[in-house]
């Protein structure tokens, strides 16, 4: 049996993320239970600073680790599931590690839940809770492999406060072989805008059917959102009538979003939708049909034409401080 | 050149979910079955492949149990040419999934295999690495756009926070497509028509060497809905002044602003 438990780390210009910080949080709290210690793995980066709760920290370093790369990638963490002999393996789920982590589970024989918002331990084992159906329904999960891999959707745990310093980063030394090397990353294109990603996002105002062309969601939602320090959103309905892009769609099959405020402005609410919105915190529905599912599930709305209420609202927004 | 398709047969995403009584799963009863959305756009970048005179030949692979024969001929009614159906029980963890799926895309001998890039029934997004992990082919998960020439492809995928990797390497390649790569078609009369006689090879999962006797590596149960959201209040009063309450309760009661 393994023990103790491997997190890999994410981390950004050397600082490590809030993401992995719950992520250790959480396994400090579960090799409370399990036994064994906490390694953290940080991908990119020899110094990485802000790392706590972890007994020891292992960096993989080096022009094949910096920017993500499937191979490389899930051969350092194979290599330090190999040394580290953990009985759980954490990671945050991204998409780095939707693309590598099922393919080293298949390469170790290993099982995977992917994507689980809360874990605790039951009878000596791990279990995990996800959302299916984008949300509309959950299950318990358990892994029976020895290592067990979950990862965890981010914003899943609170950071504890009390998190211990972590002592020094050691090396962890990894060998690339030709298999590894099956891909190149040959470009790396900056984004168009500086918007926090629909994932991210803390505030989402997002646009509906009841917009009625590309023109009024540019110059209704946009400004709206740029009042409020929120990134733009869209309905499937206003996504397939062109006045948004794919990117920008919440929903089943768009983005699942997790807010602290979201609002839907001329946005039905159709199943679908609020699969992808429904643990916003606070949700504000605008629309003027009073029948409108949306209402069901906002906790403020307004019946009114967006029209009307959308340019009062950014500028009343604009008036406050 | 040959492309294969992963296509799963997934409820529609209009559906309201509800739990079986031993909680360990879904009702399927009265569910409206549909491929998964982002297999369709798989789908369609094969078979753009073959209208470019790229590929001569698109195979659809899919796993499970009732209604996937309609669902791989509702994918030769686009266009495809034949279907490979292999029937397997529920619940086989991803794994098992992938070993059917791969030693069944071996048999057949495809340049490139596309997948959506995860099914919104269970949202795993497992099934195409590990299939290509047991292939030893390169992979490319959650791709926006693909270049197919001379024996390589390239292609881009967003890594977050709006920036995007270009990824280059040699086929047989798996990769998995999101739904800004393209705007699947629908199928045509005559389309539907010829795929009446087109062929759906049944291949069962054990003929395949996968062992389905042991217990899933990963397994489920409690299945339960997400907590309700209580309906909250409309504001009353004249568009002016419903806006001054609600950012008032915004600030003063949720404390969101």
């Amino acid at each position: 049996m393994g023990n103790g438990i491997l997190v890999l780390c994410e981390q950004e210009g050397g600082q490590i993320k809030g993401t992995a910080l719950e992520l250790l949080g959480k396994a400090r709290e579960l090799a409370a239970q399990l036994g064994g210690s906490v390694t953290a793995l940080v991908m990119g980066t020899s110094t990485p600073t802000g790392v706590k709760g972890a007994q020891q920290i292992w960096c993989v370093d080096g022009p094949d680790f910096q920017a993500y790369n499937t191979g490389p990638w899930a051969r350092a963490v194979q290599v330090a599931i190999e040394k580290a002999a953990p009985a759980l393996v954490l990671a945050t789920s991204t998409v780095a590690t939707r693309d590598f982590f099922p393919r080293l589970a298949a390469r170790l024989g290993l099982g995977l839940a992917t994507e689980v918002v809360d874990l605790c331990v039951v009878d000596g084992q791990v279990l995990g809770r996800r959302p299916v159906y984008a949300g509309k329904a959950l299950y318990d999960v358990r892994v029976s492999s020895d290592p067990a891999i979950f990862t965890a959707r981010p914003n899943s745990f609170p950071v504890p406060a009390d998190l211990p310093d972590a002592p020094a980063p050691e090396a962890l030394d990894v060998a690339l072989t030709e298999a590894d090397r099956l891909t190149r990353v040959v470009d790396t294109l900056a984004p168009e805008t500086d918007v926090v990603d629909l994932t991210e996002a803390a505030v989402i105002v997002s646009g509906g059917r009841g917009l009625k062309s590309k023109e009024n969601y540019d110059s209704i939602i946009r400004p709206l959102a740029a009042a409020l320090g929120a990134t733009p959103g869209a309905s499937r309905a206003a996504v397939d009538a062109g006045f948004a892009s794919h990117g920008d769609q919440v929903g089943q099959t768009g983005k699942v979003v997790n807010p602290n405020l979201y609002v839907a402005c001329g946005i039905s609410g159709a199943i679908q939708h609020l699969a992808g919105m429904r643990t916003s915190k606070v949700i504000v529905a605008i629309n003027k049909d009073e029948e409108a599912p949306i209402f069901d599930f906002a906790t403020y709305g307004i019946v009114a034409d967006l029209f009307t209420i959308c340019p009062l609202l950014q500028a009343e927004i604009e008036d406050l401080d | 050149m040959k492309i294969g398709v992963l296509l799963k047969q997934v409820p529609d995403t209009e559906t309201r979910i509800r739990i079986a009584d031993d909680a360990s799963g879904i009702v399927t009863d009265d569910i409206k079955w549909v491929i998964n959305p982002y297999d369709e756009h798989a789908l369609e970048e094969a078979l753009k492949l073959k209208d470019a005179r790229k590929a001569k030949e698109v195979v659809i692979f899919s796993l499970g149990g009732k209604g996937v024969d309609q669902r791989i001929r509702e994918g030769l009614a686009r266009g495809a040419e034949r279907g490979v159906w292999i029937e397997a029980p529920e619940n086989l963890d991803s794994l098992a999934i992938a070993r059917a799926l791969a030693a069944a895309v071996k048999a057949e001998g495809v340049d490139l295999l596309l997948a959506g890039k995860q099914a919104v029934d269970d949202d795993n997004s497992q099934v195409p690495a590990m299939v290509a992990e047991i292939l030893g082919w390169p992979q490319v998960m959650m791709i926006s756009e693909l270049q197919i020439d001379d024996g390589g492809f390239k292609a881009t995928r967003d890594v977050g926070k709006g920036v995007r990797q270009v990824v280059e390497g040699r086929l047989p390649a798996v990769i998995s497509c999101d739904k800004s790569l393209n705007t699947p078609r629908y199928a045509s009369l005559p389309g539907i028509m010829k795929a009446r006689r087109k062929k759906i090879d049944n291949k069962n999962i054990s003929a395949l060497g996968v062992d389905t006797s042991s217990d899933p590596l990963v397994s489920h149960g409690n299945w339960g809905l997400p907590p309700e959201r209580s309906k909250g209040q409309v504001i009353p009063g004249e568009p002016k002044e419903a806006v001054k309450e609600l950012v008032r309760l915004l600030r003063e009661e949720a404390k969101v602003l």
